[in-house]
């Protein structure tokens, strides 16, 4: 038999799509991959990577969204990724064969700044005149045959958000596959040829690894240029040979620093001259009336806290019939599959406890991350987004975050969860570290039931139900006063990148279309799931694990024998009769024994050990070892402690915070053994203690799952050391305090 | 010497130059705001800050500070 050649490696073609912001870039490409779709991270930046395919004549291709941006310049790493992208060096993606360029139809002159500096690249170029029904309605008339000999390449006219222009735009790909297109570059004056060609040669090749003129240019005409971080330590000498070739642009006459944009603009003026006709009478838009009264100093500010108080009240209440109906299904899914495995009590416990519980305590999550989308997808469609960046910024910006931190920070006090993930929306790489690392503090909506229990048994007998409702009120601002100072030092002590600028444009009005909406929000919510979802199970697992394990042979009988005992001098009956009645499924009696064999299991398990050996450490805040094991426990999802304090007081696990035995048993709980001994466990320090404990703590695996995912694990753990020390600080300090003042 | 971060709102002027040592002027510059190009401030944040600028049909926002780098000639 003959061998087969060996198959040629067959190389993908790959398309990346460019564009300023606000030009519906991302509309145009859910148009042409649909379902098609593939989110990821750049490496090493908390950019959103989305690149999906394309089916051609040619094959299949890989479109690339990348960031919006209205220049290649970039002052962060996070901006770096188009001219990385374009130039090849992104791990995992070569050079595109084509670069599809979107351009806002309305504003086409600045809208070629971006084409044009690409256009250096050598890359063959198409270039898609979008939104032409907003050009059309400002009579703005683009002939977009000369556009097209002017340009040298193809010109596609569309209008993403009615799906015109989609046939036509894959054409054009085809027609500059099978015929490479370029746009004619700009011819700079000699002395930035000269000027680059000094960076050129005084750039050790070892170090500049062939940098292409783009990047350049970049390290040439930018005041604040990304591109230099990567020669570590020999950025300072780098710096000289710039100041050199910036030298020879300012003796032919230029401003060094202003050079490019007036020169390029200058090439485009050239370029397109004659392309547009509009009227030139410039009538008051519908968008600037509108903004007469959105960011009206008075007015603005009071539609906008209507508006995130109808946001906030959304995700708090339309989330809860959803979450009840996944919390309903979980318990339907556990009752059904709890007999399937009544012969080996592990694997049932293993399945109800562990496998099922912890898919439910993520799914959970899903309804508030759906609702909050939905919103932010709406808010920035709009074009509303950057209004409320506007409005918010001056009370942000000192503490180092912006304006766009707010809707992030305000859903945190629902979710944590997709209010880090709604942290994208921020472009400004640090102010969008330290918003996600400050939203855990926000008082989120899991905190609630530890506050309710504790506030109900304890200030609320003692002070009347309006300190109590105070109380509960001002829970909600523990974490917010804690965050505000953290952000502060994080911005000056450790952050401590170069500053961004706030520089935002305020879009045109639109009416945002439902279908980009809708798929905002399932893409964000199976993102969660297929990221997040496996941490978060994980998680669960392992402390599923360490409360049933070891099963100590002998602590059933043990404990039966007890409560035997027990109850015969209590109920002055013999043990034959109490054994009798535990025979009985159902009975009272029975159900108190099932209650206390677990809770039995609980203190022997690697749990309760680990809880008993670490009480010490706690031992300031006036914890005893069950609070300690509730507190242990809680780490994957802090509102599990209701529940095992329901086990560890002998309720049961079915306990809520509602429940009036938990809060008699914890009102009662009395230490059993040391100086304290019959002494009240839950005094009023130690109450408070744990209530500003569970406020700063870190007890949530899915935020820390989607810090790791939105911010790199170095962070998740930065996150998880800090508040958990900050708030076993925050406990002792209000218990030593606590027991000397009252 | 007038310069953007001190224009009142409502009123127009004239960019005269852009020093364009600071990114922020760069990036004005490459979102259309060139010498010789009218801007006006068209509106300012509740606190005082932001601003939000227009020029050339776009509305911009940004903070007082990073506007300063924007000189103008006052329009009568």
């Amino acid at each position: 038999m003959a061998l087969l050649p060996p198959l040629a490696p067959e190389k993908t073609i790959r398309i990346a799509l460019i564009g300023n912001p606000n030009t519906g870039k991302t509309t145009l490409f859910n148009n042409l991959t649909g379902l098609r779709q593939r989110v990821g991270n750049y490496p090493g930046v908390t950019v959103a990577k989305k690149s999906g395919l394309l089916k051609l004549s040619h094959g299949n291709v890989e479109l690339v969204d990348l960031p919006g941006a209205y220049s290649l310049s970039a002052a962060s790493l996070d901006e770096r990724i188009v001219v990385d992208a374009l130039s090849g060096r992104v791990a995992g993606m070569e050079t595109p064969d084509v670069v599809a360029c979107v351009v806002d139809a309305a504003n086409l002159l600045r809208n070629l700044f971006l084409a044009s500096q690409a256009a250096e690249l050598g890359i063959p170029m198409i270039l898609i005149l979008n939104q032409c029904d907003v050009a059309r309605r400002k009579n703005i008339h683009i002939d977009e045959q000369l556009l097209s000999e002017r340009l040298g390449v193809p010109v596609v006219k569309a209008v993403a958000t009615r799906h015109e222009g989609t046939e036509e735009i894959i054409e054009a790909i085809n027609s500059v596959l099978d015929r490479p297109r370029r746009m004619p570059v700009i011819q700079w004056p000699k002395s930035v040829n000269e000027a680059t060609d000094l960076l050129r040669t005084a750039i050790r090749p070892e170090l500049s690894e062939g940098l292409n003129n783009t990047e350049l240019h970049r390290i040439l005409f930018d005041a604040d240029c990304a591109v230099l971080d990567r020669f570590g330590k020999d950025t300072e000498d780098i710096r000289l040979y710039v100041g050199q070739a910036r030298g020879l642009i300012f003796k032919a006459g230029y401003n060094p620093m202003a050079a490019e944009a007036l020169l390029q603009y200058e090439h485009l003026g050239r370029l397109i001259d004659g392309v547009i006709t509009h009227p030139g009478t410039a009538k008051t838009s519908r968008t600037e009336s509108i903004d007469q009264l959105m960011v009206h100093r008075g007015w603005g500010l009071a539609i906008f806290v209507g508006m995130m108080y109808l946001v906030f009240l959304s995700v708090y209440t339309w989330a809860n019939p959803f979450m009840e109906a996944i919390q309903a299904g979980i318990l339907w899914l556990q009752g059904i599959t709890e007999p399937w495995f009544a012969a080996t009590p592990m694997l049932q416990s293993l399945m109800v406890d562990g496998v099922i519980e912890g898919v439910g305590a993520f799914l959970g999550f899903l309804p508030q991350i759906l609702i909050l989308f939905f919103f932010i997808a709406l808010l920035e469609d709009t074009g509303y987004m950057a209004r409320a960046a506007f409005l918010m910024d001056k009370m942000f910006s000192w503490c180092g975050l912006n304006g766009k931190s707010f809707v992030p920070l305000l859903s945190s006090y629902a979710c944590a969860v997709p209010g880090i993930m709604a942290t994208r929306t921020i472009e400004d790489p640090k102010a969008r570290l330290a918003t996600i690392l400050i939203a855990p503090f926000m008082s989120c909506s899991a905190r609630l039931p530890v506050y309710v229990l504790l506030i109900g048994a304890f200030i609320e007998p003692i002070y009347g139900s309006f300190y109590a409702s105070l109380a509960l009120f001002l829970m909600h601002f523990v974490g917010l006063a804690v965050a505000i100072p953290t952000a502060f030092f994080l911005n000056k002590c450790v952050l401590r990148t170069r500053p961004q600028p706030f520089l935002l444009e305020l879009p045109a009005y639109r009416v945002p279309r439902l279908r980009d909406v809708a798929w905002r929000m399932i893409q964000s919510g199976g993102e969660f799931i297929k990221r997040a979802g496996t941490i978060i199970f994980a998680i669960t697992i392992i402390v599923w694990a360490l409360l049933y394990f070891p099963r100590t042979p002998g602590v059933e009988t043990e404990t039966r024998r007890a409560f035997i005992v027990e109850q015969a001098s209590v109920q002055n009956l013999n043990r034959e009769n109490i054994a009798a009645e535990l025979a009985t499924p159902d009975s009272d009696l029975s159900q108190q024994l099932e209650d206390l064999v677990d809770s039995a299991y609980l203190e022997q398990s690697f749990m309760g050990r680990i809880g008993k050996t670490l009480q010490p450490v706690f031992a300031p805040a006036g914890f005893d070892w069950k609070i300690t094991v509730g507190v242990l426990a809680s780490f994957p999802a802090r509102e599990v402690v209701i529940s095992t304090l329901g086990v560890i007081y002998s309720l049961g696990g079915d306990v809520d915070e509602e429940t009036g035995d938990l809060r008699q048993a914890v009102a009662k709980a009395k230490w059993t053994n040391g100086e304290r001994k019959g002494s009240p466990v839950y005094t009023m320090p130690v109450v408070v203690g744990i209530l500003i404990f569970f406020a700063l703590c870190s007890q949530c695996g899915a935020t820390l799952a989607i810090i790791t995912k939105e911010a790199g694990f170095h962070w998740a753990v930065v996150s998880f050391s800090f508040m958990t020390s900050l708030a076993w600080l925050g406990a002792v300090l209000s218990y030593q305090i606590g027991i000397r003042l009252f | 010497m007038l310069n953007l971060s001190n224009l009142s709102i409502g009123s127009k002027a004239r960019v005269k130059a852009i020093d364009a040592k600071k990114s922020v002027d760069q990036r004005l510059m490459v979102m259309g705001l060139l010498p010789g190009m009218d801007v006006k401030v068209v509106q300012v944040a509740p606190f005082g800050d932001p601003i939000a600028i227009e020029f050339q049909g776009r509305r911009v926002s940004l903070r007082r500070a990073e506007a300063s780098g924007v000189i103008l000639d006052l329009l009568a």
